[in-house]
């Protein structure tokens, strides 16, 4: 449904920090605007995003209006585990997306 | 008509359209996240351009000086700004697993403003660094068209 781009290293060392990055594109409409008619558009956001790893809840991020449009986060963790890394986005207008990484810990 | 006269009619004129997150709605939501503990400048690094073009899109960097470990690391980052329509931009949660306190996105700012960053650590103590941002196309106020 939703775009996403999601970058993390497909391998790593114990105990390596790893950056994962995820882009997903979203209007992120702030509410706060008019429209053509003068009328406000509603708001239309992603309010938060969750990273897990194997299940574990390794990040987790609380948005608001004033984050940019296509909504770009960048975090690290600790190579504990090979396994999944999931992110979900969750959002205003029932806005929900998924994505997973494999990556394998050597 | 005066010339004090003018300038104090031109002012109450325009208060109206001042429905903006103002430097009190900022203390407020800060102290919402610090409550009564005290707020120290250091240790937070905040990494946002000083001079942005369009404040649609304006890339942002937390870190934080932590050890990261399981009985001293940083639980939160709070980021918080002046003249938005609100005060909130994010809270991101942490834990040891992230082996480092660092995130980065990207914001929108709807005018030349302070940005705030609160780092909350494991002992419950807070970290804040700011910086002054001037925004040469603002984020927000106008239209699609």
């Amino acid at each position: 449904m939703a775009n996403i781009l999601v970058n993390a290293p497909k391998t790593a060392k114990k105990g390596e920090i790893v950056e994962i990055k995820a882009l997903i594109m979203h209007v992120m409409e702030t509410g706060f605007r008019p429209g053509t008619n003068g009328r406000i558009i509603p708001r239309n956001i992603i309010e938060d995003f969750t990273a897990t790893w194997n299940g574990r809840g390794i990040f987790r991020m609380k948005m608001s209006p004033a984050i940019a449009a296509n909504p770009f986060v960048s975090f690290s963790a600790v190579a504990s585990e090979s396994g999944t890394i999931a992110l979900r986005w969750t959002g205003d207008e029932g806005f929900a997306a998924e994505h997973r990484v494999d990556i394998t810990v050597t | 008509m005066q010339r004090r006269t003018f300038l104090t009619g031109v002012a109450v004129a325009l208060a109206p359209f001042a429905a903006r997150a103002t430097p009190e709605a900022l203390t407020a939501a800060i102290k919402e996240v610090t409550g009564d503990a005290p707020l120290r400048e250091g240790k937070v690094t905040l990494d946002v351009p000083p001079l942005v073009e369009n404040g649609n899109t304006v890339p942002l960097s937390v870190s934080v000086e932590s050890p990261m470990t399981s009985d001293d690391y940083v639980k939160a980052i709070h980021v918080f700004n002046e003249k938005n329509p609100q005060p909130h931009v994010f809270n991101a949660w942490l834990s040891p697993a992230n082996g480092r306190a660092v995130v980065a996105t990207r914001i929108k700012l709807a005018d030349a403003q302070k940005v705030v960053a609160i780092a909350e650590t494991s002992k419950g103590e807070f970290w804040a660094a700011h910086a002054e941002v001037i925004v040469t196309i603002a984020a927000c106020v106008e239209d699609i068209t």
